[in-house]
């Protein structure tokens, strides 16, 4: 790992929890939070290695002690609640995210990068999220997706595109993945 | 950084985090492995005692935690109490509340800094394959430097779009201020690497076994 | 661009300075600097150029961040290139953004990073980060989040984070291009009363006041060296014919 990978890592764990500052936009009854944004970004940035280390450096930090998820919540508390399964797939869903953008890099574009985030930032995260979900609350498969999946599906749908459409435009400025001397001819 | 830590001088703050930990892990395997109202309700009532009484901890503090998950917790007694009985609603949700608030009582009375150095011991062994704990609570260290300048940094691209006219909100908002942002500390980080290598970043002793660079 | 492997045992040389031979170096396809020979050993050097001259690139050799595409810098009579991480130890490097530099979040902190990468025990390094902070007015910040410093007083803890390392000699990449008058002169007071050898890289020609000698790079190429009157009015004239 050079240095820079280094740096790499704590400024998207940083850039997660700013996120997390960033106001809930309510669809219907559910607030949808941009944190899972940060991951999706992550992944789409980084790479997958590095996707992954800056959001396990991310929950790291929750469960230090920082008040760093949306509404200020964070700590241990937030690894035995209801939700641990979906923060803990973070790192993962930014890992699949990453893998996928890799492989798709020659031709990245909006659409790419839509299936990349839909796969990596939302079925991963779903498919350890409701299960988690399901076990520690007791619940039925069913209901665990209906509570657990449902609802949050429109507000990932927007975010898988939004980070798409960024990491697309960062990816023409100053792409990370790759071609790392370019960054350095810019100067 | 505005932390979770309570400072208090009380037994549960003296006590190793190390210690803390494990006692939360056993405290979850317990609750699951013995699914019993008597189980779940008596740790609840017990992590309430060890936070209110013997740690000193403003009710609030705990509070705060335990409405992050209510909503969840009122949605599951519901869901329980149609679909199955209101038995099984009633221990699912004591269940999480103990452990809820047992992970909040030890984040309270646990500093950062402690909870880093448990971090980096736990990391040690990795050294074998290449990992330098040091290097552990530098990213740390480094992230939770970044999340000031960051916050500062999307403000001030806001403000000089502001300037010009255009004053984006919600989801377009975002776009145009994230986009900028990004390139922005990505040529940030280009520096900071040769700051911290200008200073002796790569300057420990290599471990047995290095990973090749990419 | 690193080196797998630092050769055994360097012997430095004190008394030679600074050497560039035949120094070329290309990012890519483009020539950022072309035939550089150059010896320095004056204790105030100055390096002035247009935007995109190659002068940061210059500076970036000067303690190995960057390594010599053809010909060799060597300082102290080390090789960047086979010597780095001694090199290093021996050149500071001072930015142009503090914010860029500093990655502890509070002050005391940061300035012990260095330090600590050297392996100085925890006693002397707490007593050595006193002493820079007292000498640059930090005092009083020792625990402060470096978030809340003025642009002024980062610039102060970024120099900090370096002279605590205490190193032979200095490289300052446009150290004042972000601070107001007061700062400016606060940091070329600064630069004065350093006993090391000092290279300034800088846009501000008044920081050049008293300095022994100074290196104008156009493209690439030092164009003109000399003393500072006549190298600065060399620059302006260069850039009034663009």
């Amino acid at each position: 790992m050079k240095t820079k990978d280094l740096v790499y890592i704590a400024l998207f764990a940083a850039i997660t929890a700013v996120l997390g500052l960033v106001p809930a936009i309510q669809v219907g009854p559910v607030p949808i939070t941009a944190q899972t944004l940060g991951v999706m970004l992550a992944g789409a940035i980084l790479g997958a290695r590095r996707g992954f280390l800056s959001q396990l450096l991310f929950l790291v930090l929750v469960a230090i002690g920082l008040p760093l998820l949306a509404s200020g919540h964070g700590g241990l508390a937030a690894f035995t609640g209801p939700s641990a399964g979906y923060l803990i797939s973070w790192p993962i869903a930014a890992f699949v995210v990453g893998l996928l953008t890799e492989r798709f890099w020659g031709r990245y574009n909006l659409a790419w990068g839509i299936l990349a985030n839909v796969v990596g930032g939302i079925l991963v995260i779903y498919a350890i999220g409701v299960p988690v979900l399901a076990a520690i609350a007791n619940l039925s498969p069913e209901a665990a997706i209906v509570s657990g999946a449902l609802p949050f599906l429109i507000g990932d749908g927007i975010k898988a595109v939004l980070a798409a459409a960024i990491a697309v435009q960062v990816r023409r400025s100053y792409p990370v993945i790759e071609t790392p001397q370019r960054a350095v001819a810019l100067r | 950084m505005l932390a979770l830590y309570v400072p208090r001088a009380s037994p549960v703050h003296r006590t190793p985090a190390g210690w803390k930990l494990l006692a939360l892990a056993g405290l979850s395997v317990l609750v699951f492995a013995v699914p019993t109202l008597p189980v779940s309700g008596g740790a609840v009532a017990a992590v309430l005692l060890l936070g209110l009484a013997v740690a000193q901890l403003p009710a609030g503090v705990l509070l705060r935690q335990a409405r992050a998950v209510l909503w969840w917790l009122v949605g599951l007694f519901v869901l329980h109490a149609v679909l199955t009985d209101v038995l099984t609603g009633t221990l699912t949700v004591l269940r999480l509340l103990a452990l809820v608030l047992a992970a909040a009582v030890v984040t309270a009375t646990t500093r950062v800094t402690e909870m880093v150095a448990v971090i980096e011991r736990i990391c040690r062994p990795l050294e074998w394959v290449g990992v330098r704990p040091a290097r552990i609570g530098l990213v740390i260290a480094m992230a939770l430097r970044f999340i000031p300048l960051i916050a500062e940094r999307a403000d001030r691209i806001r403000e000089a779009q502001a300037a010009r006219g255009g004053l984006p909100r919600g989801l377009r908002g975002l776009a145009t201020t994230v986009v900028p942002l990004l390139v922005q500390v990505l040529q940030m980080a280009h520096t900071t690497a040769e700051a911290l290598d200008a200073r002796g970043a790569d300057d420990e002793p290599l471990p047995r076994r290095r990973r090749r660079d990419r | 661009m690193r080196l797998r492997r630092e050769t055994a045992a360097p012997v430095a040389d004190p008394t030679r300075g600074v050497e560039l031979r035949a120094v070329g170096h290309v990012y890519g396809d483009r020539l950022v600097l072309a035939d550089i020979d150059l010896h320095l050993t004056e204790r105030r050097i100055g390096i002035v150029g247009a935007n995109g001259s190659g002068k940061s690139t210059f500076a970036r050799l000067l303690n190995g961040l960057v390594v010599p595409t053809t010909g060799s810098v060597l300082v102290d009579g080390l090789d960047t290139r086979a010597h780095v991480r001694e090199v290093r130890r021996r050149v500071g490097f001072v930015f142009q953004d503090p914010d860029a530099q500093i990655v502890y979040p509070t002050v005391a902190e940061d300035v012990a990073y260095g330090l600590e990468n050297q392996g100085v025990p925890a006693a002397e390094r707490a007593e050595r980060v006193a002493e820079v902070l007292e000498r640059y007015g930090l005092a009083g910040h020792a625990d402060h989040p470096a978030h809340l410093l003025s642009g002024g007083q980062k610039q102060l803890l970024a120099i900090a984070g370096v002279l605590v390392m205490r190193p032979a000699r200095i490289v300052f990449d446009e150290p004042t291009t972000l601070l107001d008058l007061v700062n400016t002169r606060r940091v070329a007071q600064l630069v004065e009363d350093l006993e090391q050898q000092v290279v300034v890289v800088t846009h501000d020609l008044d920081l050049l006041h008293g300095f022994d000698r100074v290196l104008v790079i156009d493209d690439g190429r030092v164009v003109t060296d000399g003393p500072p009157d006549s190298s600065v009015s060399a620059y302006r004239a260069l850039m009034v014919h663009r």
